[in-house]
């Protein structure tokens, strides 16, 4: 332990260098993705070449539509789908050559709701400890069931429960070897409230213990509410990663609606060098702004149309979410891909 | 975690899993075979044993009884060890199994293990119910022993790979039906094979089931139909075919991965 403290204290006082930042780099990631493809027996390639870095300690959503290869993806991570090319790292130790330290690393909550149906609630989660190669712990499991609102059903066999419970004995098998990486697969599809609250206390309170988090969703406020950074997958491949607040700075577009007074027929010539709109009839004017840009050109709107004499009864902004963000990006990318096809 | 050792912890939690489910289903686990094979009894060893008395020095009730347990063995071992690994497939669960940080090798010693101790028991159960039937005497109750033990192993491992290669519950039952079965009772359980022709005994040796029986019935009356080494040592190459079987099925993923 010692020899490697020092090295690692040297290299801190090291001038900057190539193996430094090397180093930096994984560091800071926990899991890398190099290059990675899925081409399934059907033919169908599901992932194309991916490349992500998941930052150790952070919140990641992977967002994209049904079918984009979010399920295929951590498949292949957690070792249930074999990867037709490329690698993946998971804190430095690869999930072909050494699966075991990567995978004892992972919890994995998977998408569709499989559980046994006769075992108990305190069984299946003793179990998934014991498989993952942990001495038992019966105070750690009590405090997950504790924490999931599960204590109460310890004792139930799992297929007596309903679907959100079921979900919530899942959470508790993948905690249950205390992982240092955990993915949660749609974890909110079909679930109440209650659970919702419950589900993203203990992901806080995990987040808080250092444990990285990977989510998928295709219910953006989940990725805004909870992300920090943000992947987006479109048809096998990973079309943008930002941090949320970057994101939503970058390609938050705002939109300042005015309620007019007299209705217009169509946005008149002189106002053609702005980029406005008519709504409701020719009763709003709506005029769409990037906040990022130097001019917003607002004051220059404003003071057109005091010159051509156009009023309003109110105003109003809106900034575009993550979801305006997030269908621009899937929607504009088939056209984005056959504009640049020979 | 030591990365290189075995995970006993994992192979623990299978095999406890598995036994339990053993004891939630303890009716058709252990009592159902018991009861067929003392009809076997009745019928084998009681109506024709009144007309064959012996084969080659042995009472016909007492010797059909290491067939019987043989029987009784092979299908079991096959059906439980197949059953174990298809249903987690067929439910889902299994991929709790492939994201875990085991091998093949303890996957399949869990699985096998309850497996193969769960017939070794009823394998036990059955010759004590025998002992109600029959007067019986043990020769080499260590090779007795080792030839149950083997076995248990041998066809759990077998069914294992039948439960991995099974894409439903017919072909689940299909193998212990059409194969195991016909191939036991062609296999000398109820009957020994010199007193086939000898064409036909020849047929025989390609039984792999006539070289299991034999060995065993040899550790009870000490005659058989082909030496015990060479029921020794075939029984062991089933066992090894069996092993790099199942070490190719999780080193390619066969049926498991997507
Ligand atoms: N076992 C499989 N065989 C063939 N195609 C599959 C298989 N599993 C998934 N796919 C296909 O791969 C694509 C990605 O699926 P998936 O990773 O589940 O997407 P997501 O989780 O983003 O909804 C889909 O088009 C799906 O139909
Ligand atoms: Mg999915």
């Amino acid at each position: 332990m010692e020899p490697g403290l020092a090295r690692a204290r040297t290299a801190a006082y090291m001038p900057v260098a190539a193996p430094l930042l090397l180093r930096e780099k994984s560091m800071t990631s926990i899991i890398s993705i190099n290059g990675l493809s899925k081409t399934y027996a059907s033919g169908f390639q599901a992932l194309k070449s991916i490349n992500l870095d998941i930052k150790r300690g952070e919140i990641f959503a992977l967002l994209g539509p049904n079918g984009a290869g979010k399920t295929t993806l951590i498949g292949v991570i957690c070792g249930i789908v074999n990867p037709t090319a490329g690698t993946v790292t998971v804190d430095g130790h690869d999930i072909a050559g050494d699966y075991r330290a990567a995978r004892s690393l992972i919890g994995l909550v998977p998408q569709e709701l499989t559980t046994d149906a006769f075992e108990t609630v305190w069984a299946t989660v003793s179990f998934s400890r014991g498989l993952f190669g942990k001495p038992k712990n019966p105070a750690y499991i009590e405090k997950i069931l504790k924490d999931l609102s599960l204590w109460d059903k310890k004792d139930n066999k799992i297929m007596t429960l309903s679907g959100g419970m079921k979900r919530r004995v899942l959470i508790a098998k993948a905690l249950s070897h205390e992982p240092q990486v955990l993915f949660l697969d749609e974890p909110t599809a079909g679930v109440d409230v209650e659970l919702r609250k419950d589900m993203w206390q203990v992901v806080r309170d995990l987040r808080a213990s250092g444990v990285t988090i990977i989510l998928t969703t295709h219910y953006i406020e989940e990725a805004e509410d909870m992300a920090d950074r943000i992947g987006v997958i479109s048809k096998g491949e990973i079309i943008l990663v930002e941090n949320k607040a970057e994101l939503m700075r970058k390609l938050g577009k705002k939109q300042l609606t005015l309620h007019l007074q007299k209705p217009l027929d169509a946005v008149p010539a002189e106002l053609a060098a702005h980029n406005l709109a008519l709504a409701d009839d020719g009763n709003e004017l709506v005029f769409t702004y990037d906040t990022n840009a130097e001019r917003t050109g607002v004051t220059a709107l404003l003071s057109d149309l005091a010159r051509l004499n156009i009023r309003f009864r109110d105003l109003q902004t809106t900034q575009s979410s993550l979801e305006d963000i997030f269908i621009g990006l899937v929607t504009d990318r088939p056209a984005a891909s056959a504009g640049v096809a020979p | 975690m030591n990365t290189h050792a075995i995970n006993t912890h994992a192979i623990l939690a299978i095999y406890k899993f598995e036994m339990s489910r053993t004891l939630r289903t303890i009716w058709q686990s252990i009592v159902s075979p018991v009861i067929s094979t003392s009809l076997y009894f009745v019928v084998f060893g009681a109506a024709i044993g009144s007309r064959i008395t012996e084969i080659e020095g042995v009472a016909y009730g007492a010797f059909i009884v290491p067939g019987l347990i043989m029987l009784m063995l092979l299908t079991q071992s096959t059906m439980n060890a197949s059953f174990g690994i298809y249903f987690p497939r067929f439910t889902g669960t299994i991929y709790e199994l492939l994201s875990a940080p085991v091998s093949s090798f303890e996957i399949a010693c869990g699985y096998v293990g309850a497996a193969a101790t769960k017939s070794i028991i009823l394998g036990l159960i059955i010759l004590a119910t025998s002992w109600l039937f029959v007067p019986l005497h043990i020769a080499h109750p260590f090779w007795m022993l080792t030839f149950l033990v083997l076995t248990a192993i041998t066809f759990s491992l077998f069914g294992f790979i039948i439960g991995i290669w099974a894409d439903g519950f017919e072909q689940l039952q299909i193998i212990p039906l059409l194969i195991i079965t016909p191939l036991t009772f062609l296999g000398g359980t109820f009957y020994s094979t010199h007193v086939l022709p000898p064409f036909w005994q020849t047929v025989t040796l390609f039984n792999p089931v006539v070289y299991l029986i034999s060995g065993f019935r040899w550790s009870f009356f000490e005659i058989a139909d082909v030496s015990p080494l060479v029921s020794l040592g075939m029984t062991l190459v089933f066992l090894c075919v069996c092993l790099v079987t199942i070490w190719w099925i999780f080193k390619t993923g066969y049926r498991l991965k997507k």
